[in-house]
């Protein structure tokens, strides 16, 4: 049908952007830039209309493709939108156009091979959401970890050669072991059913013993957890962030964390299931250990960017924690604060980044006062700090709301059965508030209200542009915020169909 | 003594002097000249092998052998000379920049 | 209509906003920001007037508007709903009226501010988040104006940022709000797992009924209850109010003592029928209030700061109403809540009027004589202190008598304790609020010349508003707010037996007032020393108080620095830095010193790889010939 096809072009838009952007006349970066930005701006066009065609109603698949890719090994082309994905395909198609604006003025050098690897990096998690297959995921996976690695150790900062190692490196080992599970996972299916096949409507069928089950969880979970990040696997992050140029930072946040929490939220529980039940105590603890861990670090830091950072940390353990939690509400509050992350942090970090291209310096320290000096700029700031701390109206209370009533909820039968650690974690997830309100308005503080001070002064507002990319952002928080509902319905299913998957017991033995 | 067995220990008498060379030799030239001695007795056994058990296996590989040793010359000797021009020497101990 | 009673704020708060402010670029002047920013609130209490009429029209049953639906998931609905009964009645006349007042006041009291359209901005924000508060439905729509009535104290504490301590005050009101927020959304999580439903007309309907939910309203309550102390600022989360001091005085009079700190006290009226089924909890909210108003009123005795004394008294107030939910007498709480509102805001105001005359001056101990020179102020500020104290016929008499009636006499925890402390408050009101009368008003004046010079009577936008406010301070409590309150919120019983002193309680509390009076007059009115004398008697209680015991050290002793020492020391050197990157670390050099020891082969020497070769060959033919 038509819709698979645009869903395939769309895919492929920002590959066909790289080859563009490489053929682009050298030394005539404005047109670049243009060039850059129209592919983008075409690709969320093309999104958003899949977006609005998609159907609430519908369970399974839709717009899919599917073309035999090595069909000896089972190994497909297939690519489609579910409940699952949709919602980070369109964020992942709004940021594009936003972080590619975001940098017309930061990036001096080599400005064809930096857009080159922002389309790469697009293409990769594009891929990674749409793909359908295990194999073709695996694949996504990788590749986006060499755009990243040369995004951030090209145009970052001082320390970038050592963040971008610790980065591809820790993401890497992760993957390994992914690998090795997945080669594991389909011998196993082809062992006992004589299927052979990567897909996951198959591999999501396939019965293990526990143990067998635990392993592969374990290792389908390191790699996640690192990418998400959840302590303790963690410390990359706040380097990468440091050091990475602010549109790697921006695509680092907005989409990349994400692709952790939709790993374990399509692959990592559904396919063990048995293993996911045994082990959520632990994995609900990690999860309030970030949210409480990130917070408290985000209290100590003085460079704003590793503020950020440490946030996300603690932002992104909510969504753990509504993933484990097995209750609709937490599972939709989950997806909600996937999205609304996305848009917060990423958010942030394109303001960090203007101030740093006006100032030159991210400490935290060094300014004071910028409401007076820069009074657009504070109220976006204002606006972004309030919906990262979850305020009602916002995206961030949208999400952090529905995960604690659903993290609650599940917790407190449990909880009347003698079992008190899910309720004790829910409790300390719920005192999460207080802290994050402590650290950002801490940032707040220092960095708006006092006595003026900056360096490299005088500087200009706001201009046009990026009035344009944070008044889309802001727009989006709150529609997110205010009118939850309508993204809600397309996830609904998922949501419903993830939970059954990981209640199913798929022990061999068991009912089939 | 027949003639297969004398065949093949020339074959191996060959073999063995060239790795001897290989090992021992210092010269690079000499080297080269040697892993020639090699494939040659190689070639030898092969040729013995396959006149015996009438396959044509055997001098099909032969003619392989020397194909790839011709290339093999034809890139290693190039190889030599460049690194003779920047070391001026052709003693192996000379070539250890790959080293650690 | 109700949705644009909630509505026309908010849309001030755009207009104003957008276009009065820098980040419009100040398009327009301060009078459409005057008439956008005080019409619209107007516009919304005449509203509430009619609806009220409406719902009377329409037999008292609560009208309920949907907005729309927020979200639904699998069987729950959160829709954005507004209800509006008597009680809402009560609160949203209360909100907007004296909110429209407070700003036609402001007209006046900022006018040669800069930021003049941002203030006014900000005001009908937090107009918009308190009807979004007390029209709310659901506690999900209740919460949602709850902490945005706190985002807007935020930003009105901190109006003045450029005094960085101002914009610490506001942060300091927002964090310590939020650590009560905890505690309110974990009562909302309880109530919702038991019922379903967040919708607060069903609530009450279930724990009305036949059947009790299975749920323990004791912990609903207590854990609603601490929401309501971080926002009404009861013990042990008070501390922000004063320090939110900081503010322009019309904050002060609106947020921090009208409406916003208030929402505690609504909260629990609200959610009644949970709280009849929660004698522990309704205990501790007796106890707490009690406590607190005692706690609150010592302080203000000893205070310097004209507004510092009005926001304990404040913190005092609030202490009361919550005695008066405590022991099960809604109503009245309700009506202390109604009366307080005249007679705080009359009181901020006229502080705030004094401050203007005096150009900025706040301590009382360099004000004196300004009777005579600043009238209209004087004689408001009279009569609010006067109603404050509990003086017959005005307002706060009725209200207090009857919270003091019911603390003691009531059947659901009334005690002779109860009452005794809340005399002794009572007491302790009437002494520091004539103490402050006394020092701002009387006696020789203690100003800097300057000052003195300049001091003049405040434009009627700013008198006006006293004298209405005054007014209503006077006449208010012959509102018969509990009677009306009574099918929605009935009276507790009354033990028996008790009847017989309820006159003689009465006559008490009056003398108790009087004796305030007299006290403060024999102190503050006679030779300046007097007072003097009596605080070098009692030198360390006068240090304790003045150092308001010393709480916010104590708080900062046992729960901020330790918090930032953990997250430093414990979290980011040792966890972070020390044990992960550590643990990275060592496993990088583990590679690379093994790389270094592996790399030793590689000597360059191409006869060892020669070697190598060989060895490898004989080995592999060895294995071979083994294995075949």
């Amino acid at each position: 049908m038509f819709e698979a096809d645009v869903l395939n072009v769309v895919l492929f838009l920002p590959l066909l952007g790289t080859g563009l952007v490489v053929a682009a006349p050298t030394g005539n970066p404005v047109f670049v830039r243009r060039l850059a930005l129209a592919v983008m701006i075409v690709q969320f066009a093309l999104t958003a209309w899949l977006y609005v065609r998609f159907d609430s109603a519908r369970a399974g698949l839709q717009f899919e493709t599917r073309l035999p890719w090595i069909a000896d090994w089972g190994v497909y082309y297939q690519i489609g939108l579910d409940g699952y994905n949709v919602l980070l395909v369109l964020l992942t198609a709004f940021l594009g156009p936003l972080v590619v604006a975001g940098a017309f003025t930061a990036i001096g050098k080599d400005e064809k091979l930096f857009y080159a690897m922002v389309f790469l990096v697009q293409f990769a998690m594009l891929g990674t959401f749409v793909a359908q297959d295990l194999f073709l995921f695996y694949f996504f996976w990788e590749t986006m970890l060499i755009p990243m690695f040369l995004l951030i150790g090209i145009w970052g900062g001082e320390r970038r050669i050592y963040a971008t190692l610790k980065f591809v490196l820790y993401t890497a080992f992760g993957s390994i072991l992914m690998l090795a599970a997945v080669i594991y996972l389909v011998w196993s299916l082809q062992h006992t059913t004589g299927i052979v096949s990567f897909a996951f409507a198959d591999l999501v069928k396939s019965q293990l013993p526990l143990q067998a089950q635990s392993l592969l969880l374990a290792a389908f979970a390191l790699s996640f957890a690192i990418k998400v990040p959840m302590v303790p696997l963690h410390t990359w992050l706040p380097d990468a962030h440091v050091e990475a140029p602010t549109t790697g930072s921006v695509i680092l946040a907005g989409v990349m964390l994400k692709m952790g929490t939709y790993g374990f939220m399509k692959l990592g529980f559904p396919l063990f299931p048995d293993a996911t039940q045994l082990y959520t105590p632990v994995l609900m603890a990690l999860a309030v250990l970030s949210i409480v861990y990130g917070a408290c670090l985000a209290l100590v830091q003085d460079d704003i960017k590793k503020i950020i950072a440490y946030s996300s940390i603690s932002h992104l353990g909510y969504v753990m924690l509504g993933l484990l939690s097995l209750d609709l509400v937490g599972i939709q509050g989950a997806i909600i604060q996937m999205v609304s992350h996305g848009l917060v942090a990423g958010g942030l970090f394109l303001m960090v980044g203007m101030i740093y291209e006006r100032c030159h310096t991210r400490e935290l320290r060094a300014y004071g006062g910028l409401a007076r000096l820069l009074p657009v700029y504070s109220v976006f700031f204002m606006i972004l700090t309030l919906a990262s701390v979850g305020l009602p109206t916002t995206s961030g209370f949208t999400g952090e709301f529905l995960v604690l009533l659903g993290a609650f909820r599940a917790a407190w039968p449990l909880h009347t059965a003698g079992n008190d650690l899910q309720l004790i974690l829910a409790v300390v997830a719920v005192a999460g508030v207080v802290l994050g309100a402590l650290y950002m308005l801490r940032f707040a503080l220092t960095f708006l209200y006092g006595a003026p001070k900056a360096p490299h002064q005088p500087f200009a507002d706001l201009d046009r542009r990026e009035k344009w990319i944070l008044g889309l952002i802001v727009a989006a928080v709150f529609a997110l915020g205010l009118f939850p509902n309508e993204p809600m319905g397309k996830t609904e299913l998922a949501a419903k169909a993830y939970r059954q998957l990981v209640t199913t017991s798929r022990l061999p033995g068991g009912k089939p | 003594m027949d003639r297969t067995q004398l065949l093949i220990g020339v074959a191996v008498a060959l073999f063995s002097f060239g790795l001897v060379g290989v090992i021992v030799r210092r010269h690079v030239l000499v080297m080269l000249m040697c892993m020639e001695l090699m494939l040659n007795g190689v070639n030898l056994s092969l040729v013995t092998f396959a006149q015996q058990t009438s396959t044509t296996a055997g001098a099909v590989l032969v003619f392989l052998i020397f194909v790839v040793a011709t290339v093999e010359i034809a890139l290693a000797i190039p190889i030599v000379l460049l690194l003779a021009r920047t070391k001026r020497t052709l003693d192996l101990g000379a070539y250890s920049d790959l080293k650690g | 209509m109700l949705t644009a009673i909630v509505l026309l704020p908010l849309l001030g708060f755009v207009l104003n906003g957008t276009f009065a402010t820098r980040l419009g670029g100040n398009r327009v002047g301060p009078r459409f920001v005057s008439v956008v920013g005080c019409g619209l609130p107007i516009a919304s209490f005449l509203l509430v007037v009619k609806a009220l009429l409406d719902l009377r029209a329409g037999g008292w049953a609560p009208l309920v508007e949907i907005a729309y639906r927020w979200a639904l998931i699998g069987d729950n609905t959160f829709e954005i709903a507004f209800y509006f009964d008597r009680l809402s009645a009560v609160m949203a006349l209360v909100v907007t009226g004296v909110g429209s007042v407070i700003h036609v006041y402001s007209t006046g009291y900022m006018k040669d501010d800069e930021g003049y359209g941002r203030f006014f901005a900000y005001l009908n924000l937090f107009l918009f988040f308190m009807l979004l508060l007390v029209l709310g439905r659901s506690l999900l729509v209740l919460f949602v104006g709850w902490e945005g009535v706190g985002l807007a104290s935020y930003l009105l504490i901190g109006f003045w940022f450029h005094d960085l301590a101002n914009a610490r005050a506001g942060k300091k009101a927002f964090v310590t709000n939020r650590i009560g927020d905890a505690g309110f959304l974990l009562g909302m999580f309880v109530l919702f797992q038991a019922l379903g439903t967040l919708d607060m007309d069903r609530i009450n309907a279930a724990f009305a009924g036949p059947v009790l939910p299975a749920v323990s309203a004791s912990l609903v309550g207590v854990l609603l209850f601490i929401g309501a102390t971080g926002k009404s600022a009861q013990i042990p989360l008070h501390v922000w109010l004063p320090d939110a001091m900081a503010g322009p005085t019309p904050v002060s009079a609106l947020i921090h003592a009208a409406t916003m700190v208030t929402a505690g006290v609504y909260l629990v009226a609200r959610m009644s029928a949970v709280y009849l089924h929660a004698p522990e909890a309704s205990a501790l909210i007796a106890v707490v209030g009690v406590a607190t108003a005692f706690f609150a009123a010592t302080i203000a005795i000893v205070q310097t700061d004209i507004k510092k004394v009005l926001a304990y008294s404040t913190i005092s107030q609030l202490g009361f109403m919550f005695l008066a939910l405590g022991v099960g007498a809604y109503g009245v709480a309700i009506f202390h809540l109604v009366t307080h509102a005249f007679f705080k805001a009359c009181l901020f105001l006229g502080a705030g009027s004094v401050i203007h005359a005096l150009g900025g001056e706040q301590d009382v101990r360099r004000m004196g004589g300004l009777a005579r020179r600043i009238p209209l102020t004087f004689w408001t500020f009279a009569i609010a202190t006067a109603a404050i104290a509990g003086i017959p016929p005005l307002a706060g008499f009725f209200s207090k008598d009857e919270i003091l009636w019911y603390a003691f006499a009531s059947t659901h925890g009334g005690s002779p304790l109860l009452w005794l402390v809340a005399a002794a408050t009572a007491l302790m009101t009437a002494f520091y609020m004539f103490r402050l009368l006394w020092l701002t008003f009387f006696g020789n004046s203690r100003m800097t010349p300057e000052v003195e010079h300049h001091v003049h009577e405040s434009p009627s936008s700013m008198t006006g508003v006293l004298v209405l406010l005054a007014a209503l301070s006077a006449i208010g409590g012959f509102i018969a707010v509990p009677h009306f309150l009574e099918p929605q919120l009935p009276l507790p019983p009354v033990d028996e037996h008790l009847h017989a002193y309820e006159t003689p309680l009465l006559v008490l509390s009056v003398l108790l007032a009087l004796a305030g009076l007299a006290a403060a007059a024999w102190l503050f009115g006679g030779p300046a020393d007097r007072a003097e004398r009596l605080r070098a008697r009692f030198a360390m209680p006068h240090r304790w108080l003045s150092g308001k015991y010393y709480i916010d050290e104590l708080y900062e002793r046992v729960l901020g620095k330790p918090l930032v020492w953990i997250s430093d020391r414990v979290f980011l050197r040792f966890g972070d830095r020390a044990l992960i990157d550590g643990t990275l670390h060592a496993l990088a050099a583990i590679a690379r010193g093994s790389a270094a020891v592996f790399g030793r082969l590689q000597t360059g020497s191409l006869h060892l790889y020669a070697w190598f070769v060989l060895l490898g060959i004989a080995g592999a033919l060895f294995w071979s010939w083994r294995h075949v």
